[in-house]
């Protein structure tokens, strides 16, 4: 090919002439990787500075401009046996990590205070009940409320803005009781510090925001991971166009520097890199990515193509009309928009749980204090009991309760290569009972395989597979990935349109249409049906004819088994013609499908199964299952799935067999179990330390005790989940595609 | 109990160094790359054929 793309809109500059870029790498699976691409980089002229980071798969380079050029910087890595794709890092990426980092200095300063103040609490109680003075207590106190002052200030800076929020909006959330017994608990134990009094309760506020902040951030840190997973995968995926530039040369650039207007040509093996018009050139396109519907639409000029298009047998000259995150049909853009603002009105179940206990806790303070006026204590002492309600209740196991189940689930689907968008999917995942699956894709594989190769001479399709090599026709490619040489065969001549030729031992090879190949015979035994899917090959005098079709998934049928087994309905909602699901449908003995849907129509049947109280699980892939991805309950897309779906999915999984799906809905309802006894736990703390607060016999050492107690039990329930055992590993057979999508991920 | 003199601001002193160390490896991004880090280490490029012999 020997074309040279242009990277520069991926580099930035700095001082000095020197300029800089990230790459996603692809590949690195060992320490010896990190070596090999350092060392390999460092040696090229020019390079300033190359670090390699194994934990998000990622490089950062940096160089002198014009002595090397980023272009070769990627060729480098190529040679040395990497993936190399430069990308930017998106601006939400880069916002989870500065955040991420922040929540751990908090948390920093959290533990320093909270271990230096409970050093002082412990000896202030041990004194309590032997002999330290008075004095020494006071200096105690003073010395914690130094620490504990600026640390509650500084650390409690995520509750007290997000209870803020909440309240200026006049509605709860879990941060206002946090808030409001981290304030109460900092501010009573100052008043009593300066009034001499024998309990301070400066430990329990510090440690409260240690156990909530670790929390917090073990959360942001799993998301921060997901984040940096979708943007490698989003620079794998970037594609390049070849554009016309205004003297008539033609360059590569990547898809996303494309513009409205732009000319571009698209090769035959080319996925279309935006929407456009065609104005010169005839071909056939496969629309799949689009419309879900399999077969090919034979295209003239003038007419409208999409992106995410699969150009199949000639050069294509496109005008753009709209690129980039504006690729899409208006129609499915004010679908989404609909689907997305209904679903973000789902109240989550810790917020559910706050609205409740918030109230609840505030009245019980209040009952208290008035409880102990009535009964004739003072003023001090009543205070004193309605302010240590607050500080017990202040909701640290309930917190913690859900945030510490979802974390740990999230990373368990991690590791089963399902990549989650967002955190409250698992909840609704949990609750799912109707499952429907798109056909193309989804239930079948994102790209066609050869189906007969078992039946062909081995050598045979060797050869022919290696010839496929140099072809790039999509259906070739598809052959190609038979061969177990992967070396390309020389002095391969292509003649457009039918096929291409070699000489292999003396005699000559051809492949390409039948026809081209002089097997139109043979091929007329596989049937008129499937003539477009059919590739011949000549080598001398043998001939061979290849099927190249959409096949299952391997464990697709496994998966709808184990998924009735559960109790859950399946049914197929595809855009495809209703020949080409039956035969899908039929397989997997799902009787419940339907054809020929257009997106909308998918969000109407969707909207139907709503109605009648259903709670759907939608996976799917294309373009056209967008917006029904946003509406549905709960969403999966494949990796291999359009950009715009993955977006609007709950979650995204890798690999080529289907069981992601199965195992997604059940790590989430042991999830979903899990987090419904850590309520519970809650509950039954409260219910123990309530009755105990209201009758005033709260001392500082039972309050530690008693949350970081909760605090730990509702952790260990939660953990409990990553030792569970995956409910369908006696049937997977070898993991070896698991194996597989794990070295995909960071 | 004058020995409290010493040992308050000893202990404090030691928390805080212990602070400071984790804010500053926190700021030269000694956390950005856990797993590279533990894999970094068993690297032997820098030990010459002859000084293994």
């Amino acid at each position: 090919m020997g074309d040279v793309i242009d990277l520069s809109s991926f580099t930035r500059s700095r001082d000095g002439g020197r300029a800089e870029m990230d790459l996603a790498l692809e590949g690195v699976s060992c320490g010896g990787c990190i070596a090999r691409i350092e060392g390999g980089l460092k040696r090229l002229p020019g390079i300033d500075e190359v670090r390699v980071n194994f934990t998000n798969r990622r490089a950062h380079v940096a160089w002198t401009k014009g002595v090397t050029s980023p272009e070769a910087i990627v060729a480098e890595v190529e040679r040395l046996g990497y993936g190399a794709h430069p990308f930017v890092a998106q601006q939400v990426e880069d916002d989870e990590a500065r955040e991420a980092n922040r929540l751990l200095r908090y948390l920093a300063v959290a533990g320093f205070a909270a271990m230096n103040i409970m050093l002082l609490s412990v000896s202030v109680w041990s004194g309590n009940v032997s002999d330290i003075t008075p004095e020494t207590r006071d200096l105690f106190h003073w010395l914690s409320a130094v620490i504990a002052l600026p640390a509650v200030a500084y650390a409690g800076q995520p509750f007290f803005r997000s209870a803020f929020g909440a309240l200026r909006v006049r509605s709860v959330n879990m941060d206002v009781p946090i808030a409001l017994g981290v304030l109460l608990a900092t501010g009573m134990s100052l008043v009593e510090t300066i009034n001499h009094a024998e309990h301070a309760y400066f430990d329990s506020a510090v440690m409260l925001l240690f156990f909530l902040l670790c929390g917090r951030y073990l959360d942001r840190a799993m998301r921060r991971r997901t984040r940096a997973v979708a943007g490698n995968l989003a620079a794998l995926r970037a594609q390049t166009a070849h554009r016309v530039q205004k003297d008539g040369t033609v360059v590569e650039v990547p898809a996303s520097s494309l513009r409205p207007r732009d000319t571009i040509i698209v090769r035959p093996g080319d996925r279309l890199p935006a929407d456009g018009v065609v104005i010169a050139g005839t071909s056939e396109i496969d629309e799949s990515m689009v419309t879900g519907e399999t077969a090919r639409r034979a295209l003239k000029g003038g007419e409208t193509v999409y992106a995410g298009s699969l150009n199949f047998t000639g050069a294509l000259t496109l005008r753009i009309t709209a690129a980039g995150e504006r690729t899409l049909l208006d129609e499915i853009e004010r679908l989404l928009d609909n689907a997305v603002k209904s679903k973000s009105r789902r109240v989550q179940l810790a917020d559910r749980a706050a609205r409740l206990y918030a109230p609840l806790v505030h009245t019980a303070a209040a009952l208290t204090l008035t409880g102990w006026l009535l009964a004739g204590a003072g003023l001090h002492a009543s205070v004193m009991a309605a302010i240590a309600v607050l500080i017990i209740t202040c909701p640290c196991a309930l917190a913690l309760a859900v945030p510490a189940v979802q974390v740990v689930a999230a990373g368990r689907m991690f590791r089963g290569g399902i990549i989650l968008n967002s955190g409250d999917a698992i909840e609704r995942l949990a609750e799912v009972d109707t499952v429907a699956f798109d056909k193309t894709g989804t239930l079948t594989l994102p790209e066609a395989r050869v189906t007969n190769a078992g039946l062909v001479a081995r050598d045979m399709l060797e050869t022919a597979a290696r010839l496929a090599l140099s072809s790039r026709h999509p259906l070739a490619a598809a052959l190609a990935r038979e061969a177990n040489e992967r070396r390309m065969f020389e002095d391969v001549s292509e003649h457009p349109g039918e096929g291409v030729s070699v000489e292999i031992d003396g005699r000559a090879a051809r492949l390409g249409s039948p026809a081209f190949c002089d097997a139109v015979w043979t091929a007329n035994q596989y049937g008129a049906a499937s003539a477009d899917s059919l590739i011949a090959f000549r080598h001398g005098d043998e001939t061979a004819i290849f099927v190249v079709q959409q096949t299952l998934r391997p464990d697709a049928r496994a998966v709808v088994q184990a998924l009735r087994g559960r109790g859950l309905a399946v049914c197929i909602l595809s855009g495809d013609r209703a020949e080409a699901v039956a035969p899908v449908a039929a397989a997997l003995g799902i009787e419940d499908w339907q054809a020929g849907l257009m997106p909308g129509r998918k969000v109407e049947l969707l909207r139907d199964l709503k109605a009648r109280g259903k709670r759907v699980l939608m996976v799917g892939d294309g373009i056209n299952d967008a917006p029904s991805l946003a509406e549905a309950h709960v969403s999966l897309s494949p990796i291999t799935a359009a950009e715009i779906s993955q977006a609007h999915a709950d979650a995204v999984f890798v690999g080529q067999r289907l069981d992601p799906v199965a195992e997604a809905l059940a790590i989430s309802r042991d999830a979903r179990r899990l987090m419904t006894q850590n309520l519970l736990l809650a509950v039954i703390y409260n219910a123990i330390a309530v009755p105990i607060a209201v009758a005033g016999l709260v001392t500082p050492l039972i309050a530690a005790l008693a949350m970081s107690g909760s605090s730990l039990l509702v952790t260990g329930n939660a953990l409990r989940l990553s030792f569970a055992w995956p409910f369908r590993k006696a049937e997977a057979g070898p993991p070896t595609e698991t194996r597989q999508a794990k070295l995909a991920m960071p | 109990m004058n020995v409290l003199v010493y040992l308050l601001p000893l202990a404090l002193g030691l928390g805080l160094i212990g602070l400071f160390a984790f804010l500053w490896s926190l700021r030269s991004g000694q956390y950005d790359d856990l797993d590279g880090a533990a894999l970094r280490v068993l690297e032997d490029d820098d030990v010459t054929p002859d000084r293994l012999r």
